[in-house]
């Protein structure tokens, strides 16, 4: 029985599509069967930055409504041999999806897989409570600058209430990925510092990347990040990411800063 | 007809006649109507510089009737009711529960002219269909939360039919039975931080948050709210007219206040008390803030 997993942020640009793949793809490799599915119908991005956007003849709307099996929907990566990509339609909206269409679907995927990565779209309607409806645990990503900090905080209002762990009076397990981490513009004070975003997230951090343009390349080229340049500073913060989904314990290192200050590799975790 | 070039060009509607000598104000009544969709308007001045009007809630205790069909029957036991203890109902306002009564429009109006024939005024009306409540009937009313029934006053010499009081009216009595036992006042306990975009409504009594009160989350309380973090939000104690209300925060970074209807925005918050732990209260109609240790 795999684990679901869902990507979501609230803002858009934030990094969840990009953090998906690569976790994704960072997962695989490490020899578990990951699934990667793109929720965000009518403008899905999830295909281009895995690579596969030549290749798409079912999508997630197609098994929904009975068009198509799920193994026909199914795209295995080039790279990765158990690296699959379920890709949303174009052509198509949110309304297309359906509440128990979604559960037919993760429920066959958390059947053949380890590990289900939902790649919610920005917003709160419909197409991301469906996508953090089934999951198990919650990454949710985040930007340290004002408004991407204050959507993340009613994303995580939401994933404790419209979820079908909140609903059963579980605790689901939720995640802080901060991206796009700039160490100079946090100093001058143009951008929050971890500190103060755990502060006001108060959930255990899970990784921190950096701002490198090697991701506008990996996903121009149409790889993950963690398989076009798997020793670039981004790629490696999300190995490391990896890591710790699967329950190691490593401590949280913040980009820019010198090694060596011991004093700082304590309390990132959860506020 | 159009009586000036005015109206003539604007296509007002001219079917009230105005005075000759009242030129003048035929004029701002017309640009009035040219404005506004050809609704006649006043020109009002609009104060620029208003105090706020203050809406403050209140709760009282209503009577409830609830009558049975066929009315006329059940209007003859009201009267024999009213015979027993005369002048109950003239000072009482009384609350109309029509709940699945099949009636229509037409006899619900019957019913509360003939109450009110016999005194009894009628303040609102439950249960009806909104399209029934025109202006000149009374206002609806939901959302009534059940207080305990009313008890009917030791019936005079004859002893009055008993089987004929049902549970469902409420009978006249005295007031010192309607106040039963003190009640503790209640308080609400929330231990997670509130979320941005939820809220807090506990207007029964104080609110207490251990964690933080995140940016663009609001706590509307009836009482005190206590905040044993940081409040980054909304915070509205003493809503329902309790101006003795307080509210207390580990760290002060809110984007709005309020007491019993007085309100303060961060704007308006002294900036050295931003970031400590404070206390607000109101003295009048003032809000005062200190610093907590």
């Amino acid at each position: 029985m795999g684990k679901v997993i869902v990507v979501t942020s609230g803002k858009g640009g934030v990094g969840k599509t990009t953090s998906t793949a690569a976790l994704g793809a960072a997962l695989a490799q490490g020899g578990a069967k990951v699934v990667v599915v793109d929720f965000d119908v009518g403008l899905r991005n999830l295909d281009l930055v895995m690579g596969a956007e030549r290749r798409v003849v079912y999508d997630l709307v197609n098994v929904i409504q009975g068009d198509a099996k799920l193994t026909q929907a199914l795209i295995r990566d080039k790279r990765l041999q158990t690296l699959y990509l379920l890709p949303a339609s174009q052509t198509r909206d949110k309304d297309n999806l359906t509440a128990e269409g979604v559960e037919k679907v993760i429920t066959a995927l958390r059947k053949n897989f380890d590990w289900v990565i939902c790649d919610s779209p920005a917003g709160i309607e419909r197409g991301a409570t469906l996508a953090m409806r089934h999951a198990d645990v919650a990454i949710v990503v985040t930007n340290p600058e004002v408004s991407s900090v204050r959507d993340s905080d009613r994303i995580i209002g939401l994933l404790d209430s419209k979820t079908l762990k909140a609903e059963r009076g579980e605790q689901m397990e939720k995640h802080l990925l901060l991206t796009r981490y700039d160490a100079n513009r946090a100093e001058r004070g143009d951008m929050l510092k971890v500190d103060d975003v755990l502060e006001i997230l108060s959930i255990p951090l899970l990784g921190i990347i950096p701002e490198s343009m090697d991701v506008l390349r990996a996903s121009n080229v149409g790889a993950p990040v963690t398989l076009s340049d798997d020793r670039s500073p981004p790629a490696l913060a999300y190995f490391d990411a990896a890591r710790r989904l699967n329950g190691e314990t490593i401590p949280v290192a913040v980009p820019g800063e010198k090694r060596g200050f011991f004093g700082k590799f304590f309390g990132r975790k959860a506020a | 007809m159009p009586r000036t070039s005015f109206e003539a060009k604007n296509g007002c509607d001219t079917s009230r006649r105005h005075r000759p000598g009242h030129q003048i104000n035929q004029l701002l009544t017309i640009l009035g109507l040219h404005r506004n969709n050809r609704k006649l308007t006043k020109m009002t001045n609009v104060l620029t510089q208003a105090r706020p009007i203050r809406l403050k809630g209140r709760s009282f205790l209503a009577l409830v009737l609830t009558p049975e069909l066929p009315f006329e029957d059940w209007v003859v036991r009201l009267d024999d009711l009213a015979a027993r203890s005369a002048g109950f109902f003239l000072r009482r306002p009384i609350v109309l529960d029509v709940e699945g009564l099949a009636i229509d429009r037409t006899q619900l109006r019957e019913m509360v002219e003939m109450l009110a024939s016999r005194n009894v005024r009628i303040m609102g009306i439950e249960g009806a269909r909104p399209s029934w409540l025109d202006s000149a009937m009374p206002p609806a009313l939901t959302d009534g939360r059940p207080a305990s029934d009313i008890e009917p006053p030791a019936a005079k010499a004859d002893p009055a039919p008993p089987e004929d009081e049902t549970a469902d009216e409420a009978v006249p009595a005295p007031i010192e039975h309607a106040t039963h036992a003190v009640r503790a006042a209640p308080s609400l306990m929330v231990t997670q931080p509130v979320r941005s975009g939820q809220s807090i409504i506990f207007p029964e009594g104080d609110v207490t948050i251990v964690g933080s009160v995140a940016s663009g989350s609001e706590v509307v309380a009836g009482g005190s709210i206590h905040v044993y973090g940081t409040l980054r939000g909304r915070a509205l104690a003493g809503t329902m007219g309790n101006a003795e209300a307080r509210i207390f925060c580990r760290k002060l970074e809110a984007e709005l206040i309020a007491i019993d209807g007085f309100y303060k925005t961060a704007e308006d918050m002294e900036p050295a008390l931003r970031g400590r732990a404070v206390q607000i209260w109101l003295e009048g109609d003032k809000i005062v803030t200190g610093t907590l240790g």
